[in-house]
C-alpha cells in the first residue's frame, strides 16, 4: 500500500527536513517590513481576535515558556484579548476572570508544525482536495498555497486537539525546480487562517530518480542560476518589462519573477530542500554570495555540515527520526543529526512525521520525544516546535512562548508533552479556548458501544 | 395439566433436531472431507537455512518483566539457555559460565514481531532497481512469493533490530487483488533469504481489497471497481477449487493422465485446505464483512485484516469469525478508505474481545512499534478502558504471534520458548525507551552499547558517509 502511495507521492517524499541557527542569537527573520512591491506581504493578514473580553487565568501550571525565563515552577497564565498578558507566579485573577487551576500539569506554548501540508490537502489521493502542487511541467514560485487554505479541513481540529496551534504549510512537488510559496497559518477559529501569506520561496536542489532524473544536480543549478539572474534583472529594470524590447526573453514567467523578488532581495527567505551534504555545502556558499536568507528543509546529512550551516546562521527544518539511506543523497542519515546540529549551534525546526506530516501533525511531539532521546537536551527539543519554528518562519513577535504580548496559544498536558502516551487537557489558540472535538473523536464515539444497536448507528 | 416430558424424552428431541440440522442445513465452513488420499500439494521449495547464534547462558536480574500474557513481574529474572527461555520468576537459576546482566530499573519484553512489513522487497535506497514488491503486471499473481524478492542486505533490518523487531512478515505489496505469498523472516544478518527464515513458520498468502488494485488496473483491464475487485477473487478461487479437483482424482485413482501443474493454483489449493491462512489488506468495514462472506464460500481461512483502519465499526463481526485486525496507532486520511481512522480504534477492537494488533507497513514506523503502542494504550485509556502495559504489550508481540500461527514458538516469554528478548533501558512504552540488549533464540544480535554489535549491512560498507553513523541507524 505505502509503496504505491509513495512512488505515486515521489515527488512529495522530502524524507526528512532540518534546520539550524545559533542559539542565543536568533537572526531576525522578520526584519525589514518595505516590499520591492510595494506593499507588506508578509503583514499579519488574519485579523487578531476581539480584545478585551472575558480573562482567563490558568494558575499552578508547571510553566515551560520556551523563552527567557525557561521553566517556571507552579506558575500562572493570564490571557485576555487573546493574548498572554501575564506569566508567573501567584497573579491574581481580574474581576470575572475565568481561573483553571491545572494542578502542577504542564502548560506550554501552542506547537508548530512545520512544513506541512495542513488546509491545503484532505485526503492526499482524491485529487479535487489536494492542493498540494504546482503544474509539474512548469517551475513556480508564484504557486502560493494561502490561496488554498481550507479553514474546514478536518485535518486542523485533528492536529489541534493534539496541541498542534501553528502550522508552515508548503508546497509539496516541485517543477523543475521552484515548487512555490509556502505560508503560515493558525489553527484557530476560521475563516481567516492565514498569519503570514508569503513566508518563503521553495526550491527542490536533490533529484528524485525516476523520471525527473532527467534533471540532473548541474541541469537544476543551471535552472536554478538562471531564474535567480532573470529575477534580478527584471526587478533592476522592472518597469520597462512589458514595453517591447524592454527586456531580453526570460525563462521565467512574469508572476513568479514577481514572487522571487523579495527573495533575491534577501527580506523573504529563500527555502532550499536537499539532503546531501555536498548540495548542503553548496548552497550555503551560494546564499552567503548573493546576500539571500536561506532556510534548508530536510538535512538528511545536514550534521556532516553543520560547522557551515551555524557560521552561515542557516536554520535546519527537519524530521529527526530519518535514519535510513532512503536514497542516495541520505546515506548519511543518522538519529543523531538533531542532536549534533543543535550542539553545533544550529536552530533546529521540526516536521511532524516526513512520510505524512499533515495527517499526522499530532507526532510532532512524538518526533521532538525522539529527538531526546537521541541526544538533543529536552528543552531545545521544544524549542524546535515552538520558538524556534517562530524565529524562523518570522512571526516570533508574536507567537512562540509563553510570554506577555504573544498570542495566547496555550496547551495544558496531562504529562510529559513530548511523551507518546500523553496529550492535552485543554487548548487555547489566540486566546479563544478550543473544543476537544474532531471528526475523529465524532467517530469514536458513534462506535464505542457495538451492542448498542438501538438506534441504529446513523442516528448515535 | 400440562404433560411432563421425561427427560430421555428431551434428549431425543434434542438429538433428533441436531440430527435434522445437520442433514438440512448448508454447510457453511466447508472443510476438506476426508479423502482417501490426503492432498499432496509440495509447500516448501525454498527451505529455511537458519540456524540460530551460538550463545553462551545469558541472566537477566532484576528487570521488571512483561511476558507478553497479560502478567507483569516485578524484580524478575529470565535465563536464556540454549536458544530457549530456560526459566522466568523472581529467581532462576545461574548455570556456570552465564553471562550476567543487572536489570534493575530495566525491562523485559519479548521480541517484537512486525506482521506487516516490506523491509527487502522495497529496501533502502529506495529505486527501480530495488523496488520488488508488487507483480503489478496482472491483478491475481497467486504464483508469486515475496521470499524470492527478499534483499538481505536491505539496512532496514538492521535499523529495525534496533527498534527490538525480532521477527518480520514481509509481504508482497498491495497492487494486486492476490499478490503472492509471504513470509516469516528472524531478523538475523544472513547472505541469503533463506538464512533468515523463520523455522516451521506458516506461509500466508496476501490480498487486497478496495483502492489499490481498482488504481494499478483501472485503466489496464480492470479491476475498475470494489465488485469487480470481489468477482476477481471468487473467480481465481472457482478455479482453485476445480484445480484441486483435478488432483485429488489423479491421486485418488493411482493412475490416469497427471493434470498440468500451474504454481499459481497449486498456491491457491493450500489455502482452500487451509494450509496457507489469507492475510487481507482491507480498510474499511463494509469490505472486511463481504471478504468475511467470500472466505465462508470457497473455505479458506483469513487471519487477519491489515490496515483495518474500520475494524473498529466491526469488532463484534471480527470476534465473531475469529479474525485479527493489524492497525496503526494514528495513521489516517492519505486516502479514501483510511479516512475514518481513529486512534483509539486498536483499544476499542481489543475491548470488544477481537484480536487486535499493531503493525508497522514502514521503514521508518518498524523501528518504533513500542511508541505506537503506547500511542494505541493511551487513547484508549483516556476514552475510559482500562488497559496494562502487561496486556498492550501483547499487541506487538503475542497477537502478531498468534496471528502468524507461531506462538507456539515466540511471541511471549515462557518456559520452552524461542529465547526473542528485548531488554529495555526504561518502560518500553514510552518515547524514551531503547532496546538496550536483542536476543534472538538467545544470542545477542544487537547492543546499544557496543557499535560492534550494531550491525552494518554489505550496502553500507564504504559509504564514506554512512561510516560515521554508528550502525543500525544511530
Amino acid at each position: 500500500m505505502r509503496a504505491i502511495l509513495i512512488s505515486l507521492f515521489a515527488a512529495a517524499a522530502m524524507s526528512s527536513v532540518a534546520f539550524s541557527q545559533p542559539v542565543g542569537a536568533p537572526r531576525n527573520l522578520q526584519q525589514a517590513p518595505v516590499s520591492p512591491l510595494g506593499r507588506t506581504p508578509n503583514a499579519p493578514t488574519a485579523k487578531p481576535p476581539a480584545s478585551g473580553g472575558a480573562a482567563t487565568l490558568i494558575q499552578h501550571g508547571q510553566l515551560y515558556t520556551a523563552g527567557a525565563a525557561g521553566t517556571v515552577n507552579n506558575g500562572d497564565v493570564l490571557i485576555q484579548g487573546g493574548k498572554i498578558v501575564q506569566v508567573g507566579p501567584d497573579l491574581s485573577p481580574p474581576d470575572g476572570a475565568k481561573i483553571i487551576n491545572v494542578k502542577g500539569r504542564p502548560v506550554t506554548p501552542g506547537l508548530m508544525a512545520s512544513w506541512t501540508q495542513l488546509g491545503i490537502d484532505e485526503v492526499d489521493l482524491v485529487a479535487e482536495t489536494n492542493d498540494t502542487s504546482a503544474n509539474q511541467k512548469l517551475d513556480s514560485a508564484a504557486f502560493n498555497v494561502a490561496d488554498a487554505i481550507n479553514p474546514n479541513s478536518t485535518l486542523i481540529p485533528v492536529a489541534r486537539i493534539a496541541g498542534v496551534t501553528r502550522s508552515l504549510t508548503a508546497p509539496v512537488a516541485c517543477g523543475e525546480v521552484f515548487c512555490g510559496t509556502a505560508a503560515v497559518i493558525h489553527l484557530g477559529n476560521g475563516p481567516d487562517l492565514i498569519v503570514k501569506r508569503q513566508a518563503g520561496v521553495l526550491v527542490d536542489l536533490e533529484p528524485t530518480g525516476g523520471e525527473k532524473q532527467a534533471n540532473s544536480r548541474p541541469d537544476i543549478w543551471a535552472k536554478f542560476r538562471e531564474t535567480l539572474e532573470d529575477a534580478r534583472e527584471y526587478w533592476a529594470q522592472r518597469s520597462g518589462y512589458h514595453r517591447p524590447g524592454g527586456a531580453r526573453d526570460q525563462r521565467s514567467i512574469r508572476i513568479d519573477l514577481d514572487a522571487l523578488g523579495p527573495v533575491i532581495q534577501g527580506q523573504e527567505p529563500l527555502i532550499v530542500r536537499a539532503d546531501r551534504a555536498s548540495t548542503i555545502r553548496q548552497i550555503v556558499q551560494y546564499a552567503q554570495g548573493a546576500n539571500l536568507k536561506l532556510i534548508l528543509v530536510g538535512g538528511g546529512e545536514a550534521w556532516e555540515v553543520a560547522h557551515d550551516l551555524a557560521q552561515a546562521q542557516v536554520p535546519v527544518v527537519m524530521d529527526p527520526e530519518t535514519n535510513l539511506p532512503a536514497s542516495f543523497s541520505d546515506l548519511g542519515a543518522t538519529l543523531r543529526n538533531a542532536a549534533r546540529l543543535d550542539a553545533a549551534g544550529v536552530t533546529v525546526v521540526f516536521q511532524p512525521q516526513s512520510n505524512d506530516p499533515s495527517h499526522y501533525a499530532r507526532t510532532i511531539t512524538q518526533i521532538a520525544g525522539n529527538a531526546v532521546a537521541n541526544g538533543m537536551r529536552w528543552d531545545h527539543a521544544l524549542a524546535a516546535i515552538t520558538r524556534n519554528p517562530a524565529q524562523v518562519w518570522g512571526i516570533a513577535d508574536s507567537y512562540g512562548t509563553l510570554e506577555p504580548g504573544k498570542d495566547a496559544d496555550v496547551v495544558i498536558w496531562d504529562g510529559d508533552p513530548l511523551n507518546v502516551t500523553s496529550a492535552p487537557t485543554a487548548v487555547f489558540i489566540r486566546g479563544q479556548s478550543i473544543p476537544l472535538v474532531s471528526r475523529q473523536t465524532k467517530l469514536r464515539d458513534r462506535y464505542r458501544d457495538l451492542k448498542h444497536k438501538d438506534p441504529p448507528f446513523a442516528y448515535r | 395439566m400440562p404433560s411432563k416430558l421425561p427427560i430421555w424424552g428431551a434428549i431425543a428431541i434434542v438429538i433428533a433436531t441436531l440430527l435434522l440440522a445437520w442433514a438440512i442445513i448448508p454447510n457453511l465452513h466447508p472443510t476438506p472431507k476426508n479423502e482417501a488420499v490426503a492432498d499432496q500439494f509440495p509447500n516448501d521449495q525454498f527451505p529455511s537455512t537458519y540456524k540460530p547464534l551460538p550463545s553462551r547462558p545469558i541472566v537477566i536480574h532484576g528487570a521488571t518483566i512483561l511476558t507478553g500474557t497479560d502478567r507483569e513481574l516485578e524484580n524478575a529474572s529470565i535465563l536464556l539457555q540454549n536458544g530457549k527461555i530456560a526459566a522466568i520468576g523472581l529467581k532462576v537459576p545461574e548455570p556456570p559460565g552465564s553471562v550476567v546482566v543487572n536489570g534493575r530499573g530495566k525491562f523485559v519484553t519479548p521480541g517484537i514481531i512486525d506482521i506487516h512489513s516490506h523491509l527487502g522487497v522495497y529496501p533502502s535506497p529506495a529505486n527501480e532497481a530495488t523496488s520488488d514488491g508488487n507483480e503489478a503486471t496482472k491483478p491475481t499473481t497467486p504464483e508469486v512469493r515475496s521470499e524470492n524478492s527478499v534483499w538481505p542486505q536491505d539496512p532496514g533490518f538492521s535499523r529495525a533490530l534496533a527498534g527490538g523487531v525480532t521477527t518480520m512478515e514481509i509481504l508482497p505489496g498491495s497492487a494486486n487483488l492476490i499478490g503472492g505469498r509471504s513470509v516469516v523472516l528472524k531478523n538475523v544478518p544472513s547472505v541469503t533469504t533463506q538464512g533468515m527464515k523463520f523455522p516451521g513458520a506458516p506461509y500466508d498468502l496476501k490480498m487486497a481489497c478496495g483502492e489499490n488494485p481498482k488504481r494499478v488496473y483501472g485503466e489496464k483491464g480492470g479491476p475498475q471497481t470494489q465488485m469487480g475487485n470481489i468477482a476477481g477473487y471468487r473467480g481465481a478461487f472457482e478455479k482453485a477449487t476445480e484445480y484441486r479437483e483435478k488432483w485429488r482424482k489423479y491421486w485418488k485413482s493411482k493412475g490416469g493422465d497427471k493434470p498440468d501443474r500451474d504454481i499459481g493454483m497449486e498456491t491457491l489449493a493450500l489455502v482452500l485446505d487451509r494450509k496457507i491462512p489469507v492475510q487481507m489488506h482491507c480498510y474499511r468495514g463494509d469490505q472486511m464483512a463481504t471478504m468475511i462472506d467470500v472466505a465462508k464460500e470457497f473455505g479458506f481461512r483469513i487471519a487477519a485484516f491489515h490496515h483495518a483502519t474500520e475494524a473498529y465499526k466491526v469488532a463484534d463481526l471480527l470476534k465473531k469469525n475469529h479474525i485479527c485486525a493489524v492497525m496503526w496507532a494514528d495513521w489516517w486520511g492519505f486516502k479514501m478508505e483510511a479516512y475514518d481512522a481513529v486512534p483509539e480504534g486498536l483499544a476499542m477492537v481489543d475491548h470488544a474481545g477481537a484480536c487486535a494488533m499493531i503493525h508497522s507497513d514502514d521503514p521508518v514506523g518498524i523501528q518504533r512499534l513500542n511508541q505506537e503502542v503506547a500511542k494505541a494504550m493511551a487513547a484508549g485509556r483516556r476514552m475510559g478502558y482500562r488497559i496494562t502495559r502487561a496486556h498492550a504489550v501483547g499487541w506487538m508481540t503475542r497477537n502478531p504471534a498468534f496471528a502468524l500461527g507461531i506462538l507456539n514458538q515466540t511471541g511471549t516469554l515462557e518456559k520452552g520458548k524461542m529465547a526473542d528478548v528485548v531488554l529495555w533501558d526504561t518502560d518500553p512504552l514510552s518515547v524514551y525507551a531503547h532496546a538496550e540488549k536483542v536476543f534472538i533464540d538467545g544470542a545477542l544480535l544487537y547492543d546499544r552499547d557496543n557499535p560492534k554489535m550494531s550491525p552494518r549491512t554489505d550496502f553500507e560498507l564504504g559509504q564514506e558517509s554512512n561510516g560515521s553513523t554508528g550502525g543500525a541507524g544511530q
